[in-house]
This record gives structure tokens, C-alpha cells and sequence, in this order.
């Protein structure tokens, strides 16, 4: 079947070839159609003349004389001669895919380049490197089709258009771009926990951080992600209880942790450690195996850990996380007050109306904490979040 | 590729002329190819008079109107600009984050068009 043998190799190879294909055009859309052409014609021969030993070479020659036809079929051919001169003696050496330099980094640090809307980054991360169809990435963002479709284009004109460099970044800014693409990783898992623990996105995401730990090894702040998705998909299974409500990590049944996840998130995290280059995604990666300790999580250390991940992101929500922290390290009215100046930034996140409620209930504002209770749940976008506040309301009284 | 940066930034943001911190501000203009010569090759720059100076033309229907003032009212007003000689937008980002207004304002970052 060319047609089911087809969407195996693209599934497993598409970054692969249309990152080596973007590096010979240096140009993404041009890349791109001719990866679709390629397909096109892959379809029409295999089932002609059965499908060839080695499908992914076959394509990255196919697409190569696709992008040749391109730039010949171009008004301003002479423009891309040296291009051109370039793909053909490419085509003509039979390239071998597995044999080729592996280009995915460096369009990874395209796709998630900081000049794009952080909404691109991840839209086109999906594209480009997951296989995702434009349907499957609207699907992500609850968006038309169309507008992805445009979106996409947008995000693809400005990079050829702005000369955005299909480039590893320089050490200058290496640590920006770097982070750049690591958020993208962990928003893309956030999205798919946010829908289901164990959702297909939450795969693309460590597809994605084991992708990058892999290209660039020996870098901390990758380790620090993969460390961080791997030891929250470890207890995903466990997040939500028999009777339908998020459950903290203290609360969980532990037996349906998923220990072999956990084992390689811890030792992730110390070989991060140990390389002494702390960064936020090292941190955030501790404070979660610190949420998986054995004998219940750390308090004060996992305060201590958020104060310091203020350094890197002084953000109203890690000012909240650490609040948190210190009202369960046992000083709740500290915490209560220092959420005082945050009740503005975070007025429309829900997290905040739900932390702050605990609080109140702590300190013994039981009236006002019911009042926030009751905001909390109104807030709630999963049935498990809210299973879990009412239940809390209801200890109130 | 050309690109061209310009420089936006509320009046009272930046130093007052007569300050050691607008002398030191000026310098950091002086001796901007200086420092960042090596990531693009400066083409052109100048810097404005201030906003109060600007009138607004436009034709419509054949007829000029003539407006005092810039043509958007913001805080923010352009004071500035940079024509550049980059490799890619990572170095004209690079160029743009030496320039002092990036500190009091803004730096917009546009290719040139390229007939």
C-alpha cells in the first residue's frame, strides 16, 4: 500500500527532510511545496512500480528536483543559479537522508525564533517537525482551518521576508533562543495536558525535548525540560482520582505513577545539576521532583526553588507558586500577604482565585474564602478542577 | 539585506539635555559603529527634532490638508533612525539592542524592500 507505506515515512522523516530541504532552498514555502510535489509523485510511482528500498532517500531526491523545477519555473531564475547549481549536483550524488547532516535543529531555532508570535512558534513547531496537518494544529488552538492556514503563511512570509537566518544562534544569544524554543516545547505539553493527561500533544512535546537533548547534548536547560515533562508525565496517570478530581501529587495513588518516566527524569535532572548552569527549566524540573518525593514534597526547599526561579522569570504566576509554597512550608499569612499586589495582574487567571481561596480558609477568613472558592469554580475549565474546589468549599462548613 | 531601524521613545523617558546621563547617553550614540560596526555595516542615520516641529501633509481630492504634529498621537514618538547593511535579522537585532533608544523606548526592526 504506497499510500499507507507514504504517510509512515513522513511521519517519521518530514523534519528531517524539510529541514534538508529549507537548508539547500533557503526558503521555507519553497521547501515545503516541494515536499508536497514530492509526495504527489511518490504516490503516482510507488503504485506503479512498487515502493522503493529506501522511501525516505527516494523523496529527498524527488523534492530536490521539484525545487529545481521551482526556481526554473521562477521569473527571477537567474537570481537562484547558485541555488540551483547547488540542488542539482546534490540530486545528481543520490543523497542518502541517514548520510546527510541532520538539519532539524536548525529549524527548530527557525520555527520558534522570538520575532514570530509565540502562537506561531508553536503552530509551526506542530507543522514542521511533528507532522502535524494544518487541520490537526487548528484543532490545537481551537481555530478554523483557514486562519491556521493563514497563520502559517504569515509566520512563513515574515521569515523569509524579515531574513530570519535558518541558523543555530551564536553563543550571544544562544541562551535566549535557546529558552525561546524550550518554552515552545513546554507549551505544546501544556496544551495537551490542559486537554487530557496523556494526550497525543503531550507526546509531540517529549518527541520534541528528546529531539533537542539528542541534537544539542550536554546542554542543562535541555536536560532541565526533559527532566521536567518526563517526571510530570510520570504521575499524568494518577492526576485526576476515581471520582473525577485533580489530585496534588501527595494526594496520588503512587502505584499508578509511571516509575520508569520518573527514574529518567530524576537522573536528567541531576546530570543537569551537575554541569552547575542553572537555568528556569533545571528549576522548575526540581520543584516537580520535589513534588514526587517519597515522604511528601519539601516545602520550604520548593519556596526556596521559586524565589530562585524569580531570578529567571519574574512573573505574577511564579510570585503566586511561591506563595503557595510558603503557606504549605507553614506560613500561610506571609503567603496570604504577598498575594495582595498580585490580585490585579492575575484577576482573570484562575489558579490565583483558587490559591488565594486556600489561603483565606487557612487564616480563618472563612466567609471571604468562600466567596473566592465560588469565583474559583465559576473559573474552572475542567470538570476536575472544579470536582476538586467544591469539595474543598464544601469543607468549609 | 537592508534593513531599517527606527528609534521610538516617550521625550521624558530619555535624560534631559544638560544631564551627565544625556552626555553619557550621546556618547553611547557616538560610539555606536564603534561597538556594533563589526555585527552590520552602518549605511545612514539621523536623529529628528523633537514632535513639536513635525506637520502632517496629506492629499485629498487634490487639495493638501496640512496638520500640525505627527500623524499618530502617541507617547512614544520617532526620533530616530538607522539605515543597515545585516547578514540575517539576528545581527540587526544584535545592532539594534546597542542603541540607547532600545533602553528608553523602543527599536522597530524593518527589512528594506528589495525591487
Amino acid at each position: 500500500m504506497p499510500n499507507e507505506e507514504l504517510s509512515q515515512v513522513l511521519r517519521a522523516d518530514r523534519g528531517r527532510l524539510l529541514a534538508a530541504l529549507i537548508a539547500r532552498t533557503g526558503d521555507f514555502q519553497r521547501a515545503e511545496d516541494a515536499l508536497q510535489e514530492a509526495a504527489a509523485s511518490a504516490l503516482a510511482h510507488w503504485g506503479r512500480s512498487g515502493v522503493p528500498d529506501n522511501p525516505t532517500a527516494w523523496l529527498l531526491r524527488a523534492g530536490l528536483r521539484k525545487a529545481i523545477d521551482a526556481f526554473r519555473r521562477d521569473r527571477a531564475a537567474s537570481r537562484h543559479q547558485a541555488a540551483m547549481e547547488v540542488l542539482a549536483m546534490e540530486e545528481a550524488a543520490e543523497p542518502d537522508p541517514q548520510m546527510i547532516a541532520d538539519e532539524r535543529l536548525r529549524l527548530i531555532f527557525t520555527c520558534c525564533h522570538p520575532a514570530l508570535e509565540e502562537k506561531s512558534r508553536i503552530a509551526l513547531t506542530l507543522r514542521s517537525l511533528c507532522d502535524l496537518s494544518t487541520g490537526q494544529v487548528a484543532a490545537v488552538f481551537l481555530d478554523s482551518d483557514t486562519t491556521m492556514g493563514q497563520r502559517l503563511s504569515r509566520a512563513k512570509a515574515k521569515i523569509a521576508g524579515a531574513g530570519i537566518p535558518f541558523a543555530i544562534p551564536g553563543p550571544e544569544d544562544w541562551p535566549e533562543r535557546l529558552n525561546s524554543v524550550l518554552t515552545t516545547v513546554y507549551l505544546i505539553y501544556t496544551a495537551g495536558y490542559a486537554q487530557a493527561p496523556g494526550a497525543a500533544l503531550c507526546d509531540e512535546a517529549i518527541f520534541l525535548a528528546r529531539l533537542l537533548h539528542q541534537l544539542a547534548p550536554c546542554q542543562s536547560e535541555v536536560e532541565g525540560c526533559l527532566a521536567l515533562l518526563l517526571l510530570t508525565q510520570a504521575r499524568a496517570a494518577a492526576r485526576i482520582s476515581a471520582s473525577g478530581a485533580t489530585q496534588p501529587p501527595s494526594r496520588q495513588d503512587r502505584s499508578l505513577w509511571d516509575h520508569v518516566a520518573l527514574a529518567e527524569g530524576l537522573a536528567l535532572l541531576d546530570q543537569a545539576v551537575s554541569r552547575r548552569a542553572p537555568g528556569p527549566f533545571q528549576i522548575k524540573a526540581a520543584i516537580a521532583a520535589l513534588h514526587s518525593a517519597k515522604d511528601g514534597p519539601d516545602w520550604p526547599q520548593i519556596a526556596a526553588l521559586y524565589q530562585k526561579l524569580l531570578d529567571f522569570e519574574p512573573t505574577p504566576v511564579v510570585r503566586l507558586n511561591r506563595a503557595v509554597a510558603l503557606a504549605e512550608a507553614g506560613h500561610p499569612a506571609v503567603a496570604l500577604e504577598s498575594l495582595a499586589d498580585l490580585a490585579e495582574p492575575l484577576a482573570d487567571y484562575q489558579p490565583f482565585h483558587a490559591a488565594r481561596a486556600d489561603l483565606l480558609a487557612r487564616t480563618g477568613e472563612t466567609a471571604l474564602a468562600a466567596k473566592a472558592y465560588a469565583r474559583a469554580i465559576a473559573m474552572a475549565v475542567s470538570p476536575a478542577d472544579r470536582a476538586f474546589l467544591q469539595a474543598r468549599l464544601q469543607a468549609l462548613r | 539585506m537592508k534593513y531599517l531601524l527606527t528609534l521610538y521613545a516617550a521625550p521624558d523617558a530619555e535624560p534631559a539635555p544638560g544631564t551627565p546621563e544625556f552626555d553619557a547617553m550621546m556618547g553611547e550614540y557616538f560610539s555606536l559603529d564603534q561597538r556594533a560596526g563589526h555585527i552590520a555595516t552602518f549605511l545612514s542615520g539621523e536623529g529628528l527634532q523633537g514632535v513639536e516641529t513635525a506637520t502632517t501633509l496629506r492629499k485629498r481630492n487634490g487639495k493638501v490638508e496640512t496638520m500640525d504634529g505627527p500623524f499618530a498621537e502617541t507617547r512614544e514618538h520617532l526620533g530616530g533612525f538607522y539605515l543597515i547593511d545585516a547578514p540575517d535579522l539576528d545581527a540587526a537585532l544584535r545592532y539594534a539592542a546597542e542603541i540607547p533608544a532600545a533602553r528608553y523606548g523602543s527599536v522597530e526592526v524593518r527589512p528594506v524592500m528589495e525591487y
